[in-house]
């Protein structure tokens, strides 16, 4: 459980760090992301040397390959603005295993300073923008899919499904066992195909049975899995990041 | 619906995970009795703990179980004087076989054929039952999931309900077969039968073995925790009883049981309590007229020490062995208790059995978890489960601390290459940005199959550009309108 | 070396140092604060969601519920204590009773098939109970030993209204089980019961099918006093 956090008053300015899978996947969610936080009037820094948090090395056993990705990103975030990541799983990476990952080594104390100023977008969005929205797209059923780190990792469990319901013509509909994983998990999908195969066959089995036209997440590799697996059902259900959601029905 | 077949002597083993992983999810009868009873017990659980302030109940739990693992030595010493002090003989084991041939010894000594067994997994671990028929006396299962699972010649699927692999209809065909009763769905005959079938065993046996939830040092106090009266009848009736435990399962003061136990039965099976919680200090007293006339405490180390020695591996024996977590692991759920090939399954099994049976043997267990940590949310003594899954996987890759047998045995050069080119991208950033920048442009040449992931969805295609180009012309664009 | 020493001495010459034990607060498992009434509801609605009968009676005329209970349930053989007051009021009242009273101070040996084989039911005294789960607690003695409680089909206990307790941590603690425990000390929270069965509960797995309490209450006037 992630202790009670305090959150800063609205930033000038602030860093973002918009993942692998965004950088490579869903460039577009990052960009989102980051007009969602302009608009709030905040400046938004793009530090241009970021890569990859480390996690894919991280979970896989591989900790000095992970800490030496780490490292590389330490040193990104120079001045004290909180650091915006559109993702729980790369977000609890940073804020939860980074102090870990660095734990009696020189970059102890910077991992923790850093990992302090990690914000998932939406708890971002929420608890320091206090983001009100006006939505301006049709009526639509939709499914929130919140990823595991972000649930229960980063303690977020509520932001998306928060920022969702501020959208008048959104109905957010119940899916079964919605806090059950997707079966993504990084490496695992590739380590243990049949049975995050079974996993993901679930998931879109809910969401499709909850009548949602659309499934929004707040993690790339949940879209991946979840959309991949309905867009090789050939079933109509479409997935998108909650940034590039919420941005396109209120710009 | 048609009668199921009864499968012959099953055997699993970690090491073939996959294979019956793949069995288990083709196996429509698993997945279903599997998933209905996981979440009828999520719901359970959920609901048994109510009004209580769950945290900071959890966080008492926690502690007293770390409190307990610190004192480990003292407590064992203390626990062992009391136990002697009150007439409990203790002894001590090494590994699983040295345990076993204790329990014979004790049997041989009392001339005992017949030994009735209350639930333990620690004598699961150590594989009793079968090195007691070796010696030719008989170990029978009392519990009645345990009974079911042994009649069925297989072992249990999980560790608080044993046969929850089988449903209505495979019992009764289990019990038509093995013990002649009528072919049926009332579930009240067949307990009445197994009943009238175990009474006559009680009666006959010349040794009960048990395991023990809770080992109470301050007063040498043998708990166990139970619902069916099995326990009490194995620890009461036979004149000699051996209860068999992990070193790790002692605890300082008997007012540290009370936090543990509501915990235990509320994380386990959502009950607010169960219907016998049976305190033994010692064997039958002079003018008392019934209970053991002798009673053993056995604890096992089997590994045990090993584990203490690391502060992080340390909260592995933190376990008070409720099964909450295999109850809410998507993993656990899908391929059931078998496929883990080992005594403990799920996600305590994964980060427990490693220890006690190498990797060699076990190194598909740690990676068997998508750490979604639904596990480490649940566990009643805060075991961070998933941070130790990611432990054992550094250790399996060899870069642990070596503290874990078969460490390294899942580095490949391959695989490590692998990570040490991904490493070297991302830590040079220009590197990167042309690397990310090219594999958009080259989409269109992507294996249209990659792998594993393929078979089930479509593969994630490269964007044609990346969120540093978008960044850059967003930048771009802006600076250009703020000029005008 | 004996495994003993080995063992501790792994233990004790840690490789990663010694550790340290953090002290506890108990505060969330006792300090309920109910009053007589909620005790009482707490009890009986626990007890009786896992098929525990509760019956109530004065405590002057308790032998009356007992018999009418015995009567009901068909018992004709009936296991119980000869010293104990409850044991002693029971046989008393029922001395005249088509019931066989069986006696129990023997040791097992001499009657295990009868006890299994051919008593109906076994009556036993408490010691207290707990509200917060609906348990009884017993410490057998040679007077009411162990498996009186366990062996026949009905178990009848005795409980004083007045012995109830809020939660296990205050019982152990206010009545000290830490500076004696008996050679055993049991909770009894219901009949015998197994979910073993595809998750369906079913009643006297192994010990009783049947547990009925009956809860004595004092004299108005003396409750008063």
């Amino acid at each position: 459980m992630t202790p009670v956090k305090l959150y800063p008053p609205k930033p000038e300015k602030v860093y973002f760090f918009g993942t692998c899978l965004v950088d490579l996947f869903y460039p577009e969610a990052g960009l989102d992301g980051i007009r969602l936080l302009e608009r709030e009037g905040i400046e938004v820094l793009f530090p241009e040397d970021q890569t990859c948090c480390g996690q894919p090395a991280y979970t896989s056993g591989y900790q000095q390959e992970a800490r030496a990705v780490a490292a590389a990103q330490l040193g990104l975030f120079p001045e004290p603005w909180p650091i915006v990541v559109p993702s729980g799983s790369c977000g609890g990476m940073m804020r939860t295993h980074y102090p870990q990952l660095f734990a009696d080594t020189d970059l102890e104390e910077q991992a923790n300073e850093v990992a302090g100023r990690v914000h998932e977008l939406t708890e971002f969005l929420v608890h320091v923008c206090h983001l009100k929205l006006e939505d301006r797209g049709a009526p639509e059923k939709v499914a929130m899919h919140t990823s595991c780190s972000a649930r229960r990792e980063m303690g977020l469990a509520e932001t998306g499904p928060a920022l969702l319901a501020q959208l008048g013509k959104v109905e957010l509909v119940e899916q079964a066992r919605a806090a059950e994983c997707c079966g993504f998990g990084g490496t695992f999908a590739v380590r243990h195909p049949e049975v995050s195969a079974a996993m993901v066959e679930d998931k879109t089995t809910a969401i499709a049975e909850a009548g949602a036209q659309r499934f929004v997440t707040s993690d790339c590799g949940c879209m991946m899995n979840i959309g991949g697996r309905f867009e090789q059902q050939k079933k109509p259900v479409k997935g998108e990041h909650i940034a590039s959601y919420l941005w396109r029905r209120t710009s | 619906m048609s009668a199921v077949q009864t499968p012959g002597v099953q055997t699993y083993s970690p090491r073939e995970f996959h294979r019956q992983a793949h069995d288990a999810l083709g196996n429509p009868q698993i997945r279903a009795n599997f998933r209905k009873a996981m979440d009828g017990l999520m719901t359970k659980r959920r609901d048994s703990f109510g009004d209580w302030e769950l945290e900071t109940l959890r966080e008492l739990g926690a502690n007293i179980r770390l409190r307990a693992l610190a004192k480990l030595p003292d407590l064992l010493e203390q626990l062992e004087a009391n136990c002697e002090a009150n007439g409990i003989r203790v002894h001590w084991a090494e590994d699983g076989d040295q345990a076993c041939r204790i329990i014979r010894e004790i049997c041989d000594a009392h001339g005992a054929r017949s030994v009735i067994k209350g639930k333990s997994m620690v004598s699961e671990e150590m594989h009793l039952n079968a090195h007691l028929e070796e010696a030719g006396i008989e170990a029978l299962e009392s519990d009645l999931g345990e009974y079911l699972v042994q009649l069925n010649e297989q072992t249990p699927s999980h560790i608080i309900m044993p046969a929850i692999h089988l449903n209505t209809d495979e019992i009764s065909e289990i019990m038509h077969d093995k013990t002649g009763t009528e072919r049926t769905r009332d579930v009240d005959y067949m307990t009445a039968a197994a009943r009238a079938q175990l009474r006559e065993r009680f009666m006959a046996a010349d040794v009960g073995v048990s395991g023990v939830n809770f080992a109470v040092a301050e007063t040498g106090t043998l708990c166990l925790v139970e619902n069916e009266g099995n326990g009490r009848m194995t620890t009461t009736v036979p004149p000699v009883h051996v209860a068999v435990t992990g070193i790790e399962k002692v605890v300082e003061h008997l007012r540290d049981v009370p936090p543990l136990y509501a915990l235990l039965t509320r994380s386990a099976t959502g009950q607010h309590v169960t219907t016998y919680f049976n305190m033994i200090s010692s064997p039958r007293k002079e003018g008392e007229h019934d209970g053991p006339k002798e009673v053993h405490l056995v604890l096992v180390d089997s590994g045990r020490s090993r584990i203490y020695q690391d502060d992080e591996l340390l909260d592995t024996l933190r376990c008070i062995r409720c099964g909450a977590c295999m109850n809410h692991c998507p993993v656990y759920t899908r391929v059931g208790g078998h496929t883990y090939g080992t005594t403990y399954p799920g996600p305590i099994g994964s980060i427990l059995s490693p220890h006690l049976m190498g990797l060699e043997d076990t190194k598909d267990l740690p990676t068997a978890s998508s750490l979604c940590g639904a596990c480490g949310e649940v566990c009643p003594v805060k075991i961070p489960i998933p941070d130790l899954l990611v432990r054992l996987r550094r250790e399996s890759v060899g870069e642990g601390r070596g503290n874990v047998p078969g460490a390294g045995v899942k580095r490949t050069r391959k695989e490590a290459a692998a990570w040490k080119g991904f490493q070297w991208l991302a830590t040079h950033p220009s590197a990167w940005r042309a690397g990310t920048s090219v594999a958009g442009k080259l989409k269109a040449l992507m294996p249209a199959k990659l792998g594993a992931w393929t078979d089930y969805r479509t593969a994630p295609k490269p964007a044609g550009t990346t969120l540093h180009a978008l960044v850059k012309r967003h930048q771009a664009n802006k600076t250009h309108e703020e000029e005008r | 070396m004996r495994a003993r020493d080995a063992i501790l001495k792994r233990l004790r010459e840690r490789a990663d140092g010694p550790l340290s034990a953090p002290e506890s607060d108990f505060a969330v498992v006792t300090h309920r604060g109910w009053s007589q009434e909620e005790r009482l509801a707490r009890f009986e609605r626990w007890i009786a969601s896992v098929h525990g009968e509760v019956v109530h009676t004065p405590r002057e005329t308790w032998t009356e519920a007992l018999a009418r209970v015995l009567a009901d349930k068909g018992v004709r053989r009936l296991a119980l204590g000869k010293e104990h007051p409850v044991a002693a009021e029971a046989r008393r009242a029922l001395a005249d009773a088509e019931m066989e009273l069986v006696d129990v101070d023997r040791d097992i040996e001499q009657w295990q098939r009868e006890q299994f084989e051919r008593v109906d039911a076994g009556l036993t005294s408490t010691r207290g109970a707990i509200a917060e789960t609906g348990s009884l607690w017993l410490w057998p003695t040679p007077d009411e030993p162990r498996l009186i409680s366990l062996v026949p089909p009905i178990h009848v206990a005795v409980l004083d209204a007045d012995t109830l307790e809020d939660t296990l941590f205050d019982v152990v603690e206010a009545h000290g089980w830490a500076d004696g425990m008996p050679t055993n000390a049991l909770l009894i929270s219901g009949p015998s019961k197994t979910a073993d069965i595809e998750q369906t509960l079913a009643y006297g797995v192994h010990g009783p099918r049947e547990l009925v309490v009956l809860v004595r209450h004092p004299a108005a006037t003396e409750e008063q006093a």
